[in-house]
This record gives C-alpha cells, structure tokens and sequence, in this order.
C-alpha cells in the first residue's frame, strides 16, 4: 500500500519507519494500561535508534571507502558504545562500564579477531564491519541481561549474602549461585536462536546473501556460522563479564557494596 | 568487665574492644563514638529505641560494615589487621530471619566448615542439632521447616564455626510467642553450656535482663549508659 503512494525510496523508507514507530508506541500505551510506563523510554531509544541508523549509515557509506584500519577503528568505537550502553542496565553496581566494556571487548572482540584471522569472517570493511556489529550487538544484550539479572539477585538476597560472609565464605563464593543464574538466563535469547535458525525465523543476512545471488546452501551454511559466532561472543561476554562484577560489587575488605537504597 | 574504656583507662585482656567507632552513612552519623570493651564469656546486651544504631553497632563488630573511624581490637589485635573471613569466623553472627541457603539442615551446618576445607562430619551435624533442640533434622529440607526451627538451625549454622564470640542481632523478634520463649531459652543455655562471648541487640529490655549480664543503652548512635545489668536497669527506673 505504502509503495502505491510514495514513489521516492527515501519517502517510502520514511513512511515505512513511522507506521513502524507507531505499531512500537501503540505497544507502549496498551503497556501504560496495565500500569507499566514505558512510553517515554521507547519514544527516546526509537527516536535515537532512528537518528544513530541514520548516522551511522552515512558515515559508513564513508568509511567502507576508507582504508582497512578505518573498520578495525569504527568496531572499537561501537565496542566502547555497547558497554555505555549496556552498563545502564546495571543501575548502582559500581565499575560497570569498566566491566561491559572489557566482557563486550574481550568477548565479541576476541571472536571478531579470530575469526576474521581464520578467514571465516571477510576481513574487508564491508563484511567485517556488518558482522562484527551483529556480533558486538548480541554481546551488547546479553551483557545488559546478565549484569541486570546479577544485580536484581544480589538485591533480592542481600540476607543470604551477608549470612554467607558472616560464616567465613569467600566473596564469590557468596554469590555463586547468582553469577551461575546470570549467566545462564543471559545465554537463553542465543540459545533459542541457534535452536530456532530456519524453523522460527529466517535472518535477515541471509535473505540478503539470498537476494544479492549467494548460492542458498552457502547462504545457509553461513548464517549458521554467524549465529555461532554470536553465541561464543555473547557466551564470553558473559562468562567475563559475570566473573569481572561479582569482584566489582565487594570491598576490599569484603563488605557488601551493592544494597538496596534506603 | 564490660566498659566505657574512657571510664576504666587500659581494661583488663578483652576478647573485643571498640574504640571510638563511628559510622556516618551519607550525611547521617549513625555510631557516634562507641567504645567499650568486652571480656571471655561476657553477654551485652544492646538495648534503644528503633533507628537508634543497633543493628548498625553490631554489624560494625564483624566488619559486615566499615567503620568511618574508630576500629575493634579482636584479641587485642586491630581488626583491620586481620583477614575478614577468618574474623567472621571467630566473630559469628545469628540474625533476626534465618536466612537459610536452599537445600538441607545439614548442607547449611556444613556450609561454614567448608569454608575452610573442613567437612563437618554427621555426627557433628547431628550433635549441633541436639544441642539446639533439633535431633533427626539432618536431611530436612529447610523448606519444611517453622520460624522457631529455622532459627534454630540459624543458630547451629553459626555454632558450626566454633566462634569464640557470638554477635545476635534481635535473634526471636521475628517468631511468634511460643517460639521466641523456645530460643530465647535455647540462647540462654547456649550462652551458659558453651561459656561463649556474645553481644544480642534487643528492643526488649526484660530480653536483655534475662539473657545479659551488661547493658549498652544507645540513643542516636551514642551511648547513653553502660554497665552491668541490674546497675542500668536501675538507673533507668529511677529516671
């Protein structure tokens, strides 16, 4: 419908966008309904997201031009805006920037090296950019799922990780179980993916390949490779991130830092 | 002897002795110099109003919390010179929920020996639970237990560790009657059998005058008396 009456892409897009942006408010108001208010957070990240695409899209239109450093260059700067980003979902827990930024680093970038060092990622800016985005994205989530899910298990048991510290128990040894828990619950949209790739959905990169005339089993083949490459990033992001936290949340002298706000 | 030490000068060998502790949270002084010194087998009791530093006081005992200033001796050694797991070992804590960690009676006796690579065997589990009332509830699940009981095994859990001071912060006020006359006698004999240390915060004065032979009145952070028990109780009837 929308294509009858815009004949120009960028109209066409803009529209497309708008009907988008309204379907997510529409989401937003049924959710102020029940209580929930979300309205002013969705309006600003649909807002931003829109803007930062644009940008973004601009600029890389530039730099894919550019010389090779310029994509190890933009990786890095999105590693540093993952962890900005992620840390906000972990309200009150002191370095948390510190630790996203090194667990998305260490995680999505040490997969990013690899891989591109293997060959299995194209090391040209035009495939390696895209890729490892897609991969520092999904340990940007899975990074904002564990260190939320820590926090609200620490907070939710502070008596219990007291009482282990008054018995004697090491600090991580006292939130063991909750650093296991975040682990485990931030890997679970990775998991689903991976067990759902052809079935539930088809991704978008491989329709892409599909589109520009990739063979379909390569096609295939490659979209599982990514989807693979996002669960050992997001896995590791996690792992480090998880053990950097837990460490983040005592003092020195063992004392728990992180308590509900009186 | 339980004092002030700016009354008494250098006391006797205490087992634990504050100096001039504070602790200011924000803007708001919550300890304001406390000191006193406590000996072997002395039982303080903390006693004040609700907001009046208790809990804050004791917390501060087994450096749960930090202090501003002032530091404990434990031994007469600095606390601060010591490792904490190792103080908080020596130094127990019973507090006012049980807060059990998921699985058996016996996992949570074991819990604190494991700590330091020692395996708490069954018949020591079995023998701490006699000593608080509750024989054969080595494999319950704490899931199925009542207030009173997993208080009870709150307190074997901290027994577990053989500290030589035992810190309890209102250990019976969140159980029902009949409960709280249970470990409150239970704490009693503790208290006689084991010959330990121990500091209980109550609100409860007459708690206090059963269970303690010394008395710390707080007020806002500060002391306000301390003593003996019946010399406080007193001192506080003819106010």
């Amino acid at each position: 419908m929308l294509q009858t009456i815009f004949r120009s892409q960028l109209s066409l897009g803009l529209s497309q966008a708008a009907v988008a942006a309204a379907l997510a408010i529409t989401v937003a108001i049924l959710a102020r309904r029940r209580g929930i208010h979300l309205e002013r957070e969705t309006l600003i990240a649909l807002v931003r997201g829109l803007a930062q695409i644009v940008a973004v899209g601009s600029v890389l239109v530039l730099m894919l031009r550019g010389p090779r450093w310029t994509g190890g260059f933009l990786l890095a700067a999105m590693i540093v805006a993952a962890g900005a980003t992620s840390a906000k979902r972990a309200k009150g827990m002191p370095g948390a920037f510190r630790v996203s930024a090194y667990a998305i680093g260490s995680g999505a970038g040490s997969v990013i090296a690899i891989m591109s060092w293997l060959g299995v990622i194209d090391a040209a800016i035009t495939s390696l950019v895209p890729v490892g985005s897609m991969l520092i994205a999904n340990a940007m989530n899975t990074n904002g799922l564990a260190l939320n899910r820590f926090r609200s298990e620490v907070l939710a048991h502070v008596g219990e990780v007291e009482s282990a510290l008054a018995l004697g128990a090491a600090p991580s040894q006292s939130v063991a179980t909750f650093v296991q828990s975040s682990f485990e619950s931030s890997l679970i949209p990775a998991i689903d993916s991976l067990r759902s790739l052809g079935i539930v959905w088809i991704p978008g990169l491989m329709a892409g390949m599909l589109l520009s005339g990739s063979r379909p089993v390569y096609a295939a083949i490659y979209q599982f490779v990514v989807l693979a490459m996002i669960f050992a990033s997001s896995g590791l992001t996690s792992l480090v991130s998880t053990i950097l936290i837990r460490s983040q949340v005592f003092s020195p002298a063992e004392q728990l830092l992180l308590r509900p706000e009186a | 002897m339980v004092t002030t030490s700016s009354t008494t000068g250098t006391p006797s060998r205490a087992i634990l002795r504050c100096e001039h502790l504070c602790r200011t949270v924000g803007s708001k002084q919550i300890v304001n110099d406390i000191s006193f010194s406590l000996n072997t087998t002395q039982t303080l009791a903390i006693v004040g109003p609700s907001g009046s530093g208790k809990s804050s006081l004791l917390r501060l005992l087994n450096r749960l919390d930090e202090p501003t200033s002032g530091t404990v001796y434990f031994n007469e050694v600095d606390y601060r010179q010591v490792a904490p797991r190792e103080l908080r070992r020596h130094i127990g804590m019973v507090t006012q929920r049980p807060f059990l960690f998921p699985g058996s009676v016996a996992e949570n006796l074991q819990f604190g020996p494991r700590q330091r690579g020692e395996e708490l065997s069954g018949d020591g589990v079995s023998n701490l639970l006699e000593r608080v009332g509750l024989p054969g509830f080595s494999s319950r699940s704490i899931s199925n237990l009542s207030g009173g009981e997993a208080q009870r095994v709150s307190l074997a859990r901290a027994l577990a560790n053989s500290p030589s001071v035992l810190l309890m912060d209102e250990p019976t006020s969140a159980l029902d009657d009949e409960a709280k006359k249970g470990v409150e006698s239970l704490i009693r004999q503790i208290i006689g059998d084991q010959r330990l240390t121990c500091v209980l915060v109550t609100h409860d004065t007459a708690q206090a005058a059963r269970l303690a032979d010394h008395i710390l009145v707080l007020e806002s952070g500060r002391v306000v008396r301390i003593g003996p028990t019946s010399e406080v109780l007193h001192a506080s009837d003819n106010l």
